[in-house]
């Protein structure tokens, strides 16, 4: 298949792979950010192939994982009303709230539907004028876009039984927190390519000044993966930190600017909650005041007040972070599985959790 | 289909059933209700069935775990081995690329009959009419139905009709039970998975799922997908006309390969391991796949079984499927193990290993 098999190349994988055991001479320690590289790598195997130098860690990019509990309480609350519709993406569905999921409110009589985008929960809201139609705007810059699309064409058609639950957060500044904090050991970052598709890599060449952590744009599939590793390891032996580009096909410095543009026209940056990690000053995107009537939690402002503490046994908060892999966890595997977790990093199935679970868990515990 | 493990804490001591009640164990717990990942062929199915149907319902026939349980009318005599499976179609929506309800309805209990060997004969039939159905939609089901009844050479012998009012179905039910006979000498069973057997599959995988996903998610793609929803007592025959021996049939409906090889290795106590390049897959449903964050071992097909047998036989299998027109794509994907039993790994394109689970519940799409 052109554009796909090529990147998914055995052969080629392989003569990375021996390119970057030809390089590499000391350990070094490097963080995948994106949750869809967490899910490729361990889809793929990909880890279990890299010379023992290596060691990866799972990043904090999973939009399902990081969005707080308490936020899922608000959608469960603002879907168990009579007259609401409330849309989204598909895999929020599943994630426990402290009582239940999405689902169950579906199974209990609430209106709650998958869409694929939020025109599609728009398009909704046009077609029940009586109802309330709220759709559940979860994920980084890369989902940006295409929610600040919603509110921006639902004021301009006066749509205004349309709603977004935002709970929007960006990369850099988790990076930054990363980078800050004493107990973290990342000597190099794959950065997300999908979010650098839309912001562009401009941002990071800033991190990179101030921390001096090489950082490599890079794919998600397991050629993209070796590509991007390979450039960070030889940066990291030639003592370089820089930002460089290993996903070129998809990725520009400055992004996708018409884009960026609407992000900024109806978003501002605020302080964000991220489960597992806490509240990262200016880590997120609320609603700019011409656009605060399309908030969720203004609309029902009886679940703005909702709060919810996580399960104490989890320890996704340092999964996040790198410090601890999946298998440390007393609770992996046994009180905490997909279909019951306790906390963040087993929600999605790009979770580092729930991956390690679904691909790894024989091969990594031998 | 039931799957999964029966529990014991429903019996009495001196081995009777316990009948005080059921309560709710654990696993369906965390579901006051029942949800739509119930019913979707993976793990919180087979909680359901393990803790709450086969508690209640269990004797020593259901207890195969086929996908269609044989019996004989006189339990030690000579009679034939009949084999019986039930199944209902609650599909939506009712006309879907390559089908509809009404040969679903007919090919997915004969495909269920067929998986333990069997040649299909007779079939019965429930529909269960929504108020305010079209007539003309009626019709061509039931067109439907009866075209492929005959192309599956089984007789419908009792049929019932039922009308809802309007609200309470989604247009059209259809339940099918159907009852073949198992020739001497067959012995299909998802327990007899044996280390060094050869896993076969007939085709390319995830072409249903993905065909309805299309059509009720109004995703169009540039290659329209098809449905394969076909008949494969066909098949099956021409697979045993080489050797009776073939150890264990399923077809791979929901929850697809990943859940048919899983609960195979399950039932032998026998690891399997397979080559992932090697499994079949249409390019468009591979793309549609990739687009979604779906993955193709995981969605339902209606027209591809998966076979296990021993070493010796598997190229000549493999040749007699690739002539049958349902078998022209099938391939051989991996090894029966006799390490890590009940678990099924992958070796990905990359040359590394992973583990192959069931799908959670329901499919759902990525964020991004």
């Amino acid at each position: 298949m052109k554009y796909l098999d090529e990147y998914r190349d055995g052969e080629i994988t392989r003569r990375l792979l021996d390119e970057v055991a030809r390089t590499v001479t000391r350990p070094w320690t490097m963080m995948e950010v994106c949750g869809g590289q967490t899910h490729s790598i361990l889809k793929s195997g990909l880890d279990t192939l890299l010379p023992p130098e290596i060691t990866l860690i799972h990043g904090p990019g999973c939009p399902v994982c990081v969005t707080p509990l308490e936020l899922v309480d608000k959608a469960v609350a603002i879907a168990s009303r009579p007259n609401v519709i409330l849309t989204s993406y598909g895999d929020m569905l599943r994630v426990p709230g402290s009582s239940r999921d999405l689902f169950s409110v579906k199974a209990q009589g609430g209106d709650v539907r998958i869409v694929y985008s939020p025109l599609d929960a728009l398009k909704i809201a046009q077609d029940n004028p009586e109802r309330e139609v709220v759709f559940f705007a979860v994920g980084f810059e890369t989902t940006a876009p295409a929610n600040a699309m919603s509110v921006f064409q639902a004021k301009r058609q006066g749509i205004n039984n349309y709603s977004v639950l935002v709970s929007h957060v960006t990369v850099p500044p988790v990076l930054a927190a990363l980078l800050e904090a004493d107990d973290v050991q990342v000597d190099a970052f794959l950065a997300p390519g999908h979010v650098n598709a839309v912001m562009g890599y401009w941002e990071y060449e800033q991190l990179v000044a101030r921390y001096r952590v090489p950082m490599v744009v890079t794919g998600f599939e397991p050629v993209d993966l070796m590509r991007g590793i390979l450039m960070v390891v030889r940066q990291l032996e030639e003592g370089r930190a820089e930002v460089e580009n290993a996903y070129t096909r998809a990725v520009t410095r400055e992004g996708n600017i018409p884009g960026q543009q609407l992000v900024s026209q109806v978003f501002e940056l605020c302080d964000r909650k991220w489960r597992g990690i806490g509240v990262i000053p200016m880590s997120g995107y609320r609603l700019r005041e011409p656009y605060q009537a399309y908030d969720a939690e203004r609309r029902f402002p009886d679940v703005a007040t909702i709060e919810t503490s996580e399960s104490p046994l989890c320890i996704s908060g340092q999964i996040l972070k790198g410090i601890r892999k999946p298998v440390d966890c007393a609770a992996f595997g046994k009180e905490c599985t997909p279909q019951t977790p306790l906390g963040a990093t087993m929600v999605s199935s790009e979770g580092a959790c729930a991956a390690y679970y679904r691909y790894g868990r024989f091969e990594r515990a031998r | 289909m039931m799957g999964g493990e029966l529990g014991t804490d429903f019996m009495n001591d001196d081995n009777t059933l316990n009948l005080t009640g059921w309560t709710c164990p654990a696993p369906l717990r965390n579901y006051p209700t029942v949800v739509l990942g119930h019913g979707s062929g993976g793990k919180m199915m087979a909680d359901l069935i393990q803790h709450l149907f086969a508690p209640l319902l269990r004797n020593d026939l259901l207890a195969q775990f086929g996908d269609s349980t044989l019996f004989k009318l006189d339990a030690a005599g000579g009679a034939p081995r009949l084999a019986i499976s039930t199944d209902s179609f609650v599909i939506h929506p009712l006309f879907f690329p390559g089908g509809s309800i009404g040969e679903l309805a007919v090919y997915g209990t004969v495909n269920d009959v067929a998986m333990s060997g069997a040649t299909p004969l007779y079939l019965s039939a429930g529909f269960i009419l929504e108020e305010g159905l079209p007539m003309d939609d009626l019709g061509r089901i039931v067109t439907a139905f009866a075209d492929a009844a005959r192309a599956a050479q089984v007789q419908m012998i009792a049929a019932d009709t039922k009308v809802v009012n309007r609200g309470h179905g989604d247009g059209l039910y259809i339940n099918t039970t159907g009852i073949g006979v198992v020739p001497p000498g067959i012995h299909i069973a998802p327990d007899r998975a044996r280390p060094g057997d050869r896993v076969l599959v007939s085709g390319t995988m995830g072409d249903h799922g993905i065909a309805i996903m299309s059509v009720r998610e109004g995703l169009a793609f540039d290659a329209p997908i098809v449905s394969d929803t076909a008949p494969l007592h066909g098949l099956v025959q021409t697979m045993l006309n080489i050797t009776p021996d073939i150890h264990c049939l399923r077809d791979a409906t929901r929850g697809g390969l990943a859940a048919v090889l899983n609960e195979l290795a399950a039932a032998s106590h026998a690891g399997i391991e397979f080559d992932e390049s090697a499994v079949p897959v249409n390019m468009a449903v591979q793309s549609a796949c990739d687009m979604l964050g779906l993955d193709p071992l995981h969605v339902a097909n209606e027209g591809k079984l998966v076979a296990i047998l021993p070493p010796e036989h598997a190229d000549a299998v493999l040749e007699a499927m690739r002539a049958h027109p349902y078998g022209a794509q099938a391939a051989i994907i991996g090894t029966v193990t006799a390490e890590h039993p009940g678990i099924v790994l992958a070796r990905t394109r990359i040359g590394a290993r992973r583990v192959v689970d069931l799908p959670a519940g329901e499919l759902l799409p990525r964020i991004c």
